[in-house]
């Protein structure tokens, strides 16, 4: 346990220059392309990006569970803690899956399983990961997570359907974090939920958070969300980390990527007159073909003939870091 | 409410399957059925000697029921029917049963581990089913026990064999859908090994059509035995078999119907009890039926 001593500004996780490929039977899709990012311990990082960026794939891919045969790390490092996870064995991905990293999904109407109760789904994480503990204990422990995220201990036995959406996910977090994770990764926690609901559930893995001083990488692509819940932002765009920094950094709206520009112009804004939003035209490059030069070029506003031919370093200041020709030298600003 | 919740949450999961079960009249009404066919059956032979079953009373052939002291009459040969459908349970009873068990543990291992690995495992594991699949099961089983010769245990395998195909294909179908939900997904997240998840999240959710088939073949199979039997396949003539029993009578039939009725209602029955079970089972692993 001597991780636990180590000083706490180092990194919790360390993504470097990831590279992600599906096969499927006539092409391969390059879904991750030198992706790289840190977390903290007890950082909250948004990770926002349209659908198809490769958010969930990075999920997956830190977790090991990526379809068999289909999905392929072909490059680059996952350190977790010290320990490079893509150089461990099967039986160490299993300790740490639900108990130092957890995961919650996007849909907790078929998160759960239909046919056990769910005392007996959070029981069984306890049942993996802590079968020392006396069956007295355990109960004692699915109770107290059960009150912590709303839920009365008496509605234990009861079957997911006989619960609300809400209340699902409040069930699918309570698993996540009842053995404490070091690191919480939530795909989309909120999606599913109304937008009533999606305050509730924010605030109460907040909460959560800070009582277990888990990391959280929160996956979203709703810009709200981040502001309201995340320390740090990191944009995805193509499989690559278009843009990092922390929230104040990105929302201040000085200096962005034109992607996250794009992004906040499709915010509806209530204080302007402008009678429609600003979508960014086109659609994302085909995954299925290599980009040179930038993955963004097809669609930027400021395209030049360079962001064609070379893709852009990243340029970092006071940690905001811009994958952008526009920010190198020579560039416009 | 408040109180029935309580007495409810004391129960598990397993529980409360038999607990839904019990409250089905018409799965209760199989059980009882099929449970007092085979008290019968087993308890039979205390009263009934074995010896009946062949002994021949001549000047009493073609007994009506009640007749003579032939509870169900007797045969062509003076032999007293109750006893030859007493003993003949056995086999339509327990060799079908014996039947589904071997088709059911084999099918789900193919099936299961064919849905579950995918892939090379898949392919390998269902051409070997399709090649099962392409020949009709009852024109195999005849194929096989003609190579391997009359016999309780030879006809067991030969109809087992043909059934493995259909209990693999249910089950691959059954795990291929569950192998993707989201909640199996979560499993593998928070670090459940394959074999757990097979047991524990895929298993309980694709039990219902399994069983339901089970329990449809189960029927399916008492008359395989029985048409197989008929055909002098199987079980020779004088060891009694329903099937059988209604094939040695064929020629006096019109004369003397009780004697193709009485096991003939035998067999409705039980393959209607094993039926009737077979759909309460099915409702009773679905949580969402009321409790």
């Amino acid at each position: 346990m001597a991780d636990n001593t180590k000083n706490t500004s180092e990194n919790l996780l360390e993504v470097s220059d990831l590279h992600v490929q599906y096969r499927t039977d006539d092409a391969i899709v390059h879904a991750i392309n030198g992706l790289s990012l840190r977390v903290k311990q007890g950082e909250k990082l948004g990770l926002v990006g349209e659908t198809g960026a490769g958010k969930t794939t990075l999920a997956l891919s830190i977790l090991r569970l990526l379809p068999a045969r289909v999905g392929e790390i072909t490059q680059g490092s996952i350190v977790y803690n010290g320990d490079n996870l893509l150089d461990q064995p099967e039986s160490f991905m299993l300790g740490l899956r639900g108990k130092r990293i957890s995961m919650i999904f996007q849909d907790p109407m078929t998160s759960l399983n239909p046919t056990i109760t769910v005392g007996k789904q959070i029981l069984e994480v306890l049942d993996l990961h802590f079968p020392e503990l006396s069956k007295a204990d355990k109960s004692e422990k699915v109770d107290e997570i059960l009150k912590m995220v709303g839920i009365p201990p008496s509605r234990k036995e009861d079957f997911p359907h006989q619960f609300s959406g809400g209340m699902k996910q409040r069930i699918v977090i309570a698993m996540a974090l009842i053995a404490e994770p070091e690191l919480l990764l939530a795909d989309e926690p909120t999606t599913a939920l109304d937008v009533t609901i999606q305050a509730q559930i924010l605030d109460l893995m907040r909460e959560l958070k800070d009582k277990f001083n888990s990391a959280v990488i929160l996956i979203t692509h709703d810009l709200g969300v981040v502001a309201e819940f995340c320390d740090t932002v990191a944009v995805v765009y193509s499989g690559r980390v278009v843009e990092y920094g922390t929230v104040e950094q990105i929302y201040a709206r000085r200096e962005n990527h034109p992607y996250t520009s794009g992004l906040f112009n499709c915010i509806p804004d209530l204080t302007s007159n402008a009678p429609r939003l600003v979508p960014i035209p086109g659609r994302m490059a085909d995954p299925r073909i290599p980009i040179e030069g930038c993955c963004f070029a097809d669609r930027c506003p400021h395209c030049t003939e360079r962001c064609r031919k070379a893709a852009p370093p990243v340029v970092e200041r006071d940690g905001h870091g811009i994958m952008c020709h526009l920010f190198t030298e020579g560039g416009e600003r | 409410m408040a109180k029935r919740k309580k007495s409810l949450s004391e129960y598990s999961t397993g529980q409360l399957v038999l607990y839904r079960f019990s409250k089905n009249k018409l799965a209760m009404f199989g059980v009882v059925l099929l449970a007092a066919m085979a008290l019968v059956i087993l308890l039979g032979p205390l009263v009934v000697p074995e010896e009946s079953v062949s002994m021949m009373h001549i000047p009493e052939r073609f007994s009506a029921p009640g007749e003579n002291g032939f509870l169900f009459g007797s045969d062509e040969f003076g032999r007293d029917l109750f006893a030859r459908i007493l003993y003949g349970g056995r086999i339509s009873l327990f060799c079908s049963l014996a039947v589904i068990a071997i088709a059911f543990v084999v099918g789900a291992i193919i099936g299961g581990a064919a849905g579950f690995f995918g892939g090379k495992v898949d392919s390998v594991l269902m051409r070997f089913i399709d090649i099962l699949m392409a020949v009709p099961s009852a024109l195999l089983a005849m194929a096989i026990i003609t190579a391997l010769g009359n016999g309780v245990w030879k006809l067991v395998v030969a109809l087992a064999i043909g059934q493995i195909a259909r209990f693999a294909r249910t089950v691959r179908a059954s795990v291929l859908t569950l192998r993707n939900m989201e909640y199996v997904e979560a499993a593998k997240c928070y670090g459940s090994s394959s074999m757990r998840i097979i047991l524990k999240h895929i298993l309980p959710n694709g039990i219902g059509p399994i069983i339901v088939s089970a329990t449809l073949t189960l029927g399916q199979t008492i008359l395989s035995i029985s048409s197989m039997g008929y055909l002098g396949l199987g079980v020779a003539s004088p060891t009694p078999e329903w099937g059988t029993i209604i094939s040695e009578n064929k020629v006096n039939l019109q004369d003397f119907p009780h004697l193709g009725l009485i096991p003939g209602i035998c067999i409705c029955l039980t393959v209607m009890a094993v039926n009737f079970i077979g759909d309460g089972l099915r409702d009773a692993f679905d949580p969402r039926t009321k409790n």
